[in-house]
This record gives structure tokens, sequence and C-alpha cells, in this order.
């Protein structure tokens, strides 16, 4: 057949020489006098001329167009959209970030269980009494998939390039805790030198912070934060990521990244920690529909699916009961943002009127029914070392009350106001019509909805071009500073138009503080500032991480409030002897054990 | 000749086109860097608008992007910018950062290459045959199936048979798998969705074109000559019956080879009709200018086949 085919794309008369072939001569229309008849026709007429070889000629294409070559891959994941880069020092998405752990690992890295930052490229770490100066020890045996030592130069140079203005990352926000991170990155500062990483020789790595950050630690383990190949990168540029092979750093390697068709890793031996990676090749595969996620895992196709935008709302409820769902809580909030630069949402009052209206409730158990709890407070829970202070509940009298004080006595005279939605997801109208409902029930006021595609309704927000706008956040690291500080006056995230100089104080001295106790208090009462008091947003609830695999097939897959799953601990069953199993159920347990050697000098949570 | 002059006159139009995406698209409110979460500081925005010249006037981009800027280098001289569309560079994706415009599209043109052309070949295939049946047997049952057949999947778009021969074919009864893009038998499905419409199509106007025919003067005349029913319909019938599917096909063809959004979802195949949907909404700018030159570019030039087509077809078509 294969010859045959491309023997029709070199050859003018090869087509018909295949027809012959095939279906032995004189069968064919230009064969004047055939003998076969199309049975549809009656005797007078002709066959059909042509047409009967476009099925073949299709055939060639096919042959020519569609190649896949490799074996097959001992572990297939459905992980969400086409990431938008690879590159940790680039990316934005949740989907990019999952892939790019994998390939380049940080200082620490995360514990599968609980997502807690564990030993990864540093054996250990010392800091200093005021929590400001981190020393790092990099482990002898950290390699490049090339065979290259991984240096503390290699994590200077990374840790400079995302700072550096040129890179143009987005989330260089995340190093702006180093001494002169944010002046180096704004151009205040244009010498690399006098920014706080230094390579004290090959194996040491010294951090200075610009105040002691106990979340540092969690930091190192993100993604932005992990360590890159210098010379790829000054070779090959931005496309660095398109070249093979691609020096890694991480438990896989890179093999193969088709855009819409799928990343293909292999098991890096050189990783320090080669030996427990169980999987030797691993296929991520992104998908844009939750109803072709759903029937590539049915099919077999894939062995877990691991988004919570690949399910598909409709079939949520008979999903739910189904022993291969798994459904867990994440750090992830859904909430409502007020333009308190706009009247009347300037008064606090309305604004809790409005926030007290709402029965929380209705939308978890009516519209996304994934499990979600409802959030009184704006930090998830999960975090540990900090509880989530009671914001405002469901007071439908208190909040009638409130609305006639700020002088809307049952929504009389209150202006016309709108709530802004994407069109991203039907679930953020479906909430907007619950939403309407209720603060007409209960208040008496009339919201219009206003739906705008993604990135328009992006743009209205951050220009605050908008009354009330459906908002949600996910944590980066496990601490609230990760949800608190977006509030502060000057941060790009506010996008409330709230200034409250109270609060400011509140989280800078919360970041400044090294005594555990005393910083959670004062998290605590900025929170309760934003969500009590205050109230320029109102949380709705909090997000729930959705997947689906087989408990009987697949191993080494937690649920833990970050929604990172590392691969190196996952296997398919079937695909494992029982003989090299054992490290995921025994992963906590030895991390622990490697945190007592070094936990000395640790001085932050968990 | 006049297949040179129309072949000159599409550069002109070329730009046209390009200058509309691109001035369009810039008006569209929101840019790429537009997202859920700010950069921490607003240098870092400035400096990624730097780093893909969105901080210069449009008319600047266009001329840059067209590759037809010259910039004073540190030493003085005038030079031209790198790339550009007239070097044939579509410029970096502002989505997908690894990538070039070229990358992705270069990426996914090859599937959507392949699959456009099965489902045009399905659609030729079952399309002609269909439409030729039905007019020549009028009156009899292959007419009413083939008719009903006809209107059954012009009234069902993609959207709905994709998921139903998904269900069917590739659930229920497992034949054909039911997404990716890795062997022929995966391109089965995404080929009956995409083609059955234009199936339809195509059977509806040869069926018309062939009705008509058949009560032309030079068909009875054709007869009268004592021609056989084989020779008359053939030699004289579908050459020129033919010729409103032909018409047709240009556009067709030019359709189904940059790929469909629809059928590249439901069967997550790695084209470049995705593309075409989703880089205007995240405002990709180069990715979207490059994706419809190269649609117009091949719309014009399989315009151009089209009347070439016609030159051979129907004797009464002349091009001077």
């Amino acid at each position: 057949m294969k010859t045959s085919a491309s023997a029709l794309r070199e050859k003018p008369g090869a087509l018909r020489r295949f027809w012959n072939a095939e279906h032995g001569p004189g069968t064919a229309e230009w064969m004047p006098t055939g003998q076969r008849r199309f049975f549809l026709l009656p005797r007078s007429t002709p066959r059909i001329p042509g047409c009967l070889a476009f099925p073949f000629l299709a055939a060639a294409l096919l042959l020519a167009g569609c190649v896949r070559s490799g074996p097959p891959a001992d572990l297939v994941i459905i992980n969400g959209a086409e990431p938008e880069s690879l590159d940790p020092g680039l990316l934005t998405g949740q989907a990019d970030g999952r892939v790019a752990l994998e390939l380049f690992e940080g200082l620490t890295r995360y514990d599968p269980t609980n997502a807690a930052p564990i030993p990864g490229l540093a054996e250990s770490w010392d800091i200093s009494p005021d929590g400001r100066v981190y020393t790092f020890h990099l482990r002898p045996n950290a390699v490049w998939s090339s065979g290259e030592p991984i240096t503390a130069r290699d994590f200077v140079y990374s840790w400079l390039r995302v700072l550096n203005p040129g890179t143009a990352s987005e989330y260089a926000g995340v190093l702006f805790y180093l001494k002169n991170g944010e002046e180096y990155c704004s151009g205040h500062i244009r010498d690399a030198s006098q920014v706080g990483v230094k390579a004290v020789d090959d194996r040491t790595l010294r951090v200075e912070l610009k105040n002691p950050t106990p979340f540092f630690l969690d930091l190192c383990a993100y993604v932005t934060l992990r360590v890159v190949p210098r010379q790829a990168i000054e070779k090959y540029g931005d496309r660095w990521l398109m070249t093979r092979p691609v020096p890694c750093s991480g438990a896989y390697e890179l093999v193969a990244w088709r855009v819409n068709d799928r990343i293909r890793l292999r098991k890096n031996p050189r990783y320090w920690d080669a030996k427990h990676t169980l999987s030797e090749i691993v296929d991520l595969l992104p998908c844009a529909s939750a109803n072709t996620a759903l029937n590539l895992y049915e099919t077999g196709a894939a062995d877990v699916v691991w988004d919570k935008n690949l399910v598909p709302g409709e079939l949520l409820d008979i999903l739910l009961k189904r022993p291969d769902f798994h459904s867990f809580s994440c750090l992830g909030t859904y909430f409502i943002r007020f333009n308190v630069t706009r009247k009347p949402f300037d008064d606090a009052r309305v604004r809790k009127a409005f926030a007290l209206a709402i029965d929380k409730k209705r939308i978890v158990e009516k519209i996304t029914r994934g499990g979600e709890q409802i959030a009184s407070g704006y930090t998830p829970r999960g975090i540990p070392g900090y509880d989530t202070p009671e914001g405002l509940g469901y007071e439908p009298e208190t909040a009638r009350k409130l609305l006639a004080e700020a002088g809307f006595p049952g929504g009389k005279g209150f202006p016309s106001f709108q709530y802004l939605c994407d069109t991203t997801s039907r679930l953020h109208e479906q909430i907007a019509v619950e939403l309407q409902d209720m603060w007409q029930g209960e208040l008496g006021v009339h919201v219009e909805i206003r739906k705008l595609e993604w990135k328009t309704y992006l743009r209205a927000q951050g220009d605050l071009d908008y009354d009330l706008c459906r908002s949600s956040w996910i944590g980066d690291y496990i601490d609230a500073n990760t949800f608190l500080d977006m509030f502060m006056s000057n941060n790009g995230n506010n996008r409330a138009g709230w200034k409250n100089p109270r609060y400011d104080e509140l989280i800078r001295e919360a970041n400044a503080q090294l005594d555990r106790i005393k910083r959670r208090n004062l998290l605590r009462q900025a929170e309760i500032l934003l969500v009590r008091e205050e109230a320029p947003i109102v949380p709705l609830y909090y997000y729930a991480g959705l997947m689906y695999y087989r408990d009987s097939e697949i191993r080494g897959i937690f649920p833990n409030v970050l929604d990172v799953h590392p691969l190196q601990g996952i296997y398919k069953i079937s695909s494992r002897s029982s003989a090299q199993r054992p490290r995921s159920e025994l992963f906590a347990a030895r991390a622990q054990s490697e945190f007592s050697v070094h936990n000395g000098q640790r001085t932050t949570n968990h | 000749m006049y297949f040179l002059k129309r072949l000159v006159f599409t550069i002109p139009l070329m730009l046209v086109i390009s200058f509309l995406a691109f001035g369009l698209m810039h008006l569209a409110p929101g840019g790429p860097f537009d997202k859920e979460r700010a950069p921490a500081s607003p240098e870092i925005k400035r400096a990624l608008e730097a780093k893909f010249h969105l901080n210069e006037p449009v008319w600047k981009q266009y001329l840059r992007y067209l590759g037809l800027l010259w910039e004073r280098t540190p030493e003085g001289n005038w030079r031209r910018v790198d790339g550009g569309l007239i070097a044939g560079d579509f410029g970096p994706s502002m989505r997908y950062r690894n990538h070039s415009a070229n990358d992705l599209i270069g990426q996914g043109l090859p599937a959507s290459l392949t699959l456009g052309a099965l489902s045009f070949c399905f659609a030729l295939g079952f399309g002609l045959p269909l439409g030729f049946v039905t007019a020549v047997r009028k009156g009899h049952w292959p007419e009413y199936a083939g008719s009903l057949l006809a209107l059954l999947v012009i009234c069902v778009p993609a959207l709905v048979i994709g998921p139903i021969l998904v269900i069917v074919f590739a659930i229920k009864w497992r034949w054909f798998p039911v997404a990716l893009w890795c062997s022929p038998w995966h391109a089965v499905l995404p080929t009956l969705t995409l083609g059955l419409y234009f199936v339809g199509r195509i059977a509806r106007l040869m069926r018309e074109g062939m009705l008509t025919i058949l009560h032309a003067e030079f068909i009875t005349s054709a007869r009268a000559k004592g021609l056989s029913e084989t020779a008359v319909l053939l030699k004289h019938g579908f050459r020129l019956a033919v010729l409103p599917v032909v018409s047709y096909s240009g556009p067709l063809l030019a359709d189904l080879l940059t790929g469909s959004f629809v059928v590249e979802n439901i069967f997550q195949i790695p084209g470049v009709g995705v593309f075409l949907v989703n880089s205007t909404l995240n405002r990709d700018y180069p990715m979207v200018v490059g994706l419809v030159v190269l649609y117009a570019a091949l719309l014009l030039l399989l315009n151009l086949v089209v009347d070439f087509a016609y030159g051979l077809l129907d004797p009464r078509v002349k091009y001077e």
C-alpha cells in the first residue's frame, strides 16, 4: 500500500497502474467499455469518472501526513490547556507549570503528599538568626541531563535572568523578596551583583532577603525559581526549548513537544534521585474540551485527567459518585470585587449589605457542585499555622438594615449598576444570575449582567471600568501572604481601587515579623479588615481540585492544596513490578527523616 | 498573461488584507499581556511591551511586521529590521513565548492540510456521485434517498455530527479512536465530521447542474446525433454540470485546508484551525495576522486555479 501510494505521487501514469493492479485491468472508467455497473444507475448511464480515485488519493495523503514514532508511554496524563511556555522563567499557566516542574528542579521541591518544600537540588541549608540570610548547600551529585554539574552559579544566573527587565518575566515578582530584587527588575539598580543572590563557591548559594520571609523555602520550590540551563539559553534565546536535547535538571527530560498534540517526557537518568523515578516515559496531552478529555479517559487512551477545567459541568452529578473521581480542596478562591472608586460602592455599608445578602451555599450546591467549600474568609483553609478569620455570612436582615442606613431603604433610589463577568465558562454567568436573584430578592436592587470576552474583561477589570466584577485567585505558595498582599494599595492585582493604609501597614509589619504567632495575628487582622470590616471583596467559595484516575491502577497521586503532583512517584500498576513500588507510600516518611537531619536551623512553618 | 496579471494583483491585495487584519486586531480592547494576575511592578509590563514593540505607534508596528522598517543602528547606519513578512517571517508568538508564529503554523499546518485534503476528497468522492445519481435517476427511489441524505448532512452541524460519531463508532463500538492524531485510523472520524456537510453541498450543486444540463439544447442535439447515453451524460453533460462544483471547490478547499476550529477541538487535532480562533481571543497579534495572510493567499491562489479549470472545462470561457 505504501509503495503504491508514494508511486501515485511521483508518476503521472501511476494512478491507472495502481488501480489496475488492485482491481484488475479494464474495470475502471477510463476504459471506455466497462463491464461493471454502479448498482444505483440505470443500464443506460455510465459509471462515475475519477471520483473513485479520490479515496485512494486520500489514503495516500493520509500516509504521508500522519506519522507518529516512539514506543507507547508508561503513563498518559491529560494535563489541561496547551502550555504557553515551558520556560520556568516565562510561563504563567498552571498546566505549563506542571510540566516545567518535572523538567527543572529548584533548591527545594514539593512533597507530593502535602506540597511542603523538601530538599531538592539543595541538600541542606542554614538560616541566619534574623531570618534574612539563607545559605544553601547544593548536592554534589546534582548534574544536568547533559552531564555537566549544576552549580550555585546556575542558580544565580537563573534568578537574575528572571529579574532582568530584558527577559520580561511576568512572574518576576516572586523574586522581589530578594534584597534589591525589585530595584534591579525595575531598572533602578543596573548592577546585578547588588542583588541578594551570590555563589560563594560551586556548591554554596547565599541568598539575602529584604525581610525574614517565612515562606521562602516554599518559594524556592516554585516554578519561577527553578534552575535553567545557561548555555542553551544563551545560545538559542527564547527558542531554547525548541532545540534537542534540552539540558534538564529535573526528574524528566523533554523528548518531544508538539503544540496541541503532546509533550513526551523521558526519565532523566542523571537526575540525583533517578532511582525513585517510577515511570520511564510519560505523555502529557493538552486538551481543550472537557468532553474529549473524558472520552479519552473512558476509552483508556489516557490514565489520568488532572485539570479541574477538564470536567464537563453537565456530567458533574454523575461523575461525583464515581470512585475514580477525586475532589479535594486547594488554594483558590472565587470572589467578587467591588469597584470602591464608584458610588455607591465607596460606602462600606453598601458593600457589606451586598455581601450579607448572598447565600453562598446556594452557589456551591446548585451551580459548582464539584465539592467546593463556601468561603467565609478570603484565604482558603489548609494553610498550616494560619486560621482564616470568619467573614460575612448570610444575614439578609442585617443586610437590609445596612442598606437602609446607607440611604437606600428597600433598595429605593439605588442607582443602576452592572455585574461584570467573562465568557470563558458558563459557570460565571450562572453564578451571576444567581447573585442577581439574591440581590433582587433580599435587597430589592436590580443588577444588570455584563458579559465580556476574556481579554476585554481583564482590561475592564484592570482599568476599574466596572461596578462589581467576578474574580478568582489561585495561591502560589502555602502562606496567607499569597492571598493577602495583593490587596495592598499599590499592588497591580488589587483592581478594586481599594486603598487602606492600615491594611498596608499590617501586611508590611507581618512580613517583617520573625515570630510566627505574632505574624499570624497581624495577617489575620488584615484579613478581617478585608473580608469583614471594609469588604472591598466578597469571597464566595474555595476551589476544589478535580481529577480522575483509577485508584486500582494509578499510584502516587495525592491531593494537596497547591494541586501539584510530582510525576516522579506516579506510576501505573500494570506497567510496574511490585518490587519497584514502595516509594510513594514511603515518600512522606522518607521526606520527614531527611528533614530531621537538616532541620536544626529551620525556623519556618510546617 | 491574464493569470500573470491576476498573480501580480494579489500582492497589493495581500497588503490590504494584512493591514486590515493588523489594524482590526489592534483596535480590539485588551492586549496579549492582560492577564488575570498583573506583573508585580508596572516596569515588568513596560519591559514586556518594549520587547514585543507594543509601545510603538501602530503604523510603526505594522511596518516592522512587514519588515519594511529601517532603524538607525548605534553606529549611525540605517538598517532594515530583521525578518518581517517580506522575508516570510510572521514574527514571534505573543502567547506561546517559546515559539515563533512560523513554528506554530509549521507544526499545525500538516495536520490541517491532511485533514482538509481528506475531507475534500471525501466530499467530492461521495458528493459528485450522489448528485449525479439523484439527477439522473430523477423520480426514482435513488433520488429521494440521495436528496434526503444530502439535506440531512447539510442541516446537522459538525458540532452535533462529531460527538454522535464519537459516541457510536468510538465509544460504543470502539472501531475508531475517540480523539488525537497519531495514525490513519485516527483520521477517519474527523474526516467524516468535517466532510459530511460538504458531501451534501456538493451533491446538491452537482444535482442542480446536472438537472439544468439535461434539459439543455446541446444535450438534445447530442442525443439526436445518436450518441450513446454514456457519451451524452459524461462527455457533454458532466463537464458542464460540474462547473458550479468547481467554482465552489476553490474557496471550499481553502476553507478545509486551513483547519476547522470545531473539528480540531472535538478530536484534539494539532491543526491551525484552533489557532485561528484562539489567537484572536488571546490577542496574539502575529499569529492572527499570519493566519489571515496564509488563508487569504490560499484563497486567492485556489480561486485562480478554479478560473483556470473553468477554461479547461467550459469551451465558452476564454481568458485574454
